[in-house]
């Protein structure tokens, strides 16, 4: 187990979870992650979709990258995920039919989530299988874990609810909490992530943008320049 | 006539791609730092979305729906598991045409869009308007009107977005929300504007 986990594989592993999250830094695949996470389960079953796709395709393209002519790189790579995606698609279908309905077009377009292409053509077309699809399972995990806090409190605030199952009980049924609708509602996964990442650079300040202007304070008490 | 009008005014505004359906978002954050880039991205994404999307719809019902190849004389085959493939293969190869098209015939064009051509292979607003005319099973002319209308929308979303953002560059903002923080929660803004539109029933 050891040689398997040594150093270089736990770093792509781990740096993606919080230094180097694929939503809060490198700001990719967002496209598709905020659409489903009204709800724990869809969120979860999206999650699992997208590390295994890009796990495993950054292995398939990390193993023939040397093979491939550069000029039509893109395309080669668009396929592998793309039959990926039809497996995971199809299996969604099978055994899953009611998320599959509800996550509607969203499983197809893991195909465009830049987080698959972008570690393909970022990571993959340069390091060796096995480390290729750790680091595909490490940014994966990482998406994961952006969904995962989405979903918790747009579920939990929004409809009382966690996975389903009853946790503030509702005041329709005679409880005491009232649900807070706009937590449904697509613009409320806006501002959930907008204070992740405000909570995430607070953490950790090397992550702040530079400024492209600087307020200059007035210096003759408020309104000075009125 | 009028079907098409409210298709039309619904793909614009009610379900905008950007705002409602989070679409081609990555692009929306990195690409909306000024108004003429937006602006340039947005017509590239309006004209791909009103040529890929129909075609989509002919490929889809002339080869991949369930019995569309009866006019071969082939019954029982359903290939509609192939139109993610097939819609991504679409998209690829007609950006790459529209590319040579415009370098030949619009140099002056080719200038001012070549750059975002590339992108948009890649941008999920294209693909998820081409799935989005499977799943709700469009005929031809409202692929048409569907292609047109959702790629104004987006078009609209990104320019208005990139407005917000250079005004923006002037405003005090905490250092932990400089930057992507305060675009999201602008995109958020913008989005509860857009839902504003979503009680209107045509």
């Amino acid at each position: 187990m050891s040689a398997v986990l040594n150093s270089e594989t736990k770093k792509v592993l781990t740096t993606p979870l919080v230094n180097d999250n694929p939503i809060t830094l490198q700001v990719l695949g967002i496209c598709s992650a905020l659409a489903v996470t009204s709800k724990m389960s869809t969120s979860l079953i999206m999650a699992l979709a997208l590390t295994l796709v890009t796990a495993f395709s950054s292995a398939a393209i990390s193993s023939i990258r040397n093979h491939i002519p550069g000029s039509i790189r893109i395309i080669v790579q668009m396929t592998i995920i793309a039959s990926l995606v039809i497996v995971v698609d199809q299996i969604l279908k099978a055994f899953a039919y009611e998320v599959s309905k509800q996550l509607s077009v969203f499983v197809g377009l893991i195909i465009t989530n830049c987080i698959v292409m972008g570690r393909a053509e970022g990571y993959a077309m340069k390091n060796p299988p096995i480390e290729s699809f750790m680091d595909g399972i490490g940014n994966g995990l990482g998406y994961s874990l952006i969904l995962i806090i989405v979903a918790f409190f747009r579920e939990t605030l929004g409809s009382g609810k966690l996975l389903g199952v009853e946790v503030f009980k509702l005041a329709k049924d005679g409880g005491w909490y009232d649900p807070n609708g706009l937590m449904l509602l697509p613009p409320s996964a806006f501002f959930i992530i907008g204070m992740i990442i405000w909570a995430v650079r607070q953490w950790k300040p090397e992550q702040v943008e530079k400024v492209d202007f600087k307020i200059m304070a007035i210096a003759h008490g408020e309104g000075g320049l009125h | 006539m009028e079907a098409y009008v409210s298709l039309f005014v619904k793909a614009v505004f009610i379900e905008n791609l950007a705002l409602s359906f989070f679409l081609g978002m990555c692009t929306f954050i990195a690409v909306s730092k000024k108004i003429s880039t937006a602006m340039g991205l947005g017509v590239a994404v309006m004209v791909v979305q009103a040529i890929t999307v129909p075609a989509n719809n002919i490929v889809y019902h002339t080869l991949l729906k369930e019995d569309a190849l009866s006019w071969m004389g082939i019954t029982g085959v359903d290939l509609s598991f192939l139109a993610l493939l097939s819609s991504i293969g679409m998209i690829a190869a007609l950006v790459q045409i529209l590319e040579m098209i415009l370098d030949k015939f619009f140099p002056a064009l080719y200038f001012a869009l070549g750059v975002f051509l590339p992108l948009i292979t890649v941008n999920c607003a294209i693909l998820g308007g081409s799935l989005f005319m499977i799943e709700r099973d469009y005929n031809f002319g409202e692929s048409v009107t569907y292609g047109i209308g959702s790629g104004l929308g987006w078009a609209l979303a990104i320019t208005v977005m990139a407005g917000v953002r250079e005004k923006l560059k002037y405003s005090d903002i905490p250092a932990g929300l400089q930057g992507l923080g305060i675009t999201f929660i602008t995109a958020g803004l913008m989005s509860l504007g857009f839902m504003a539109f979503s009680g209107i029933q045509l």
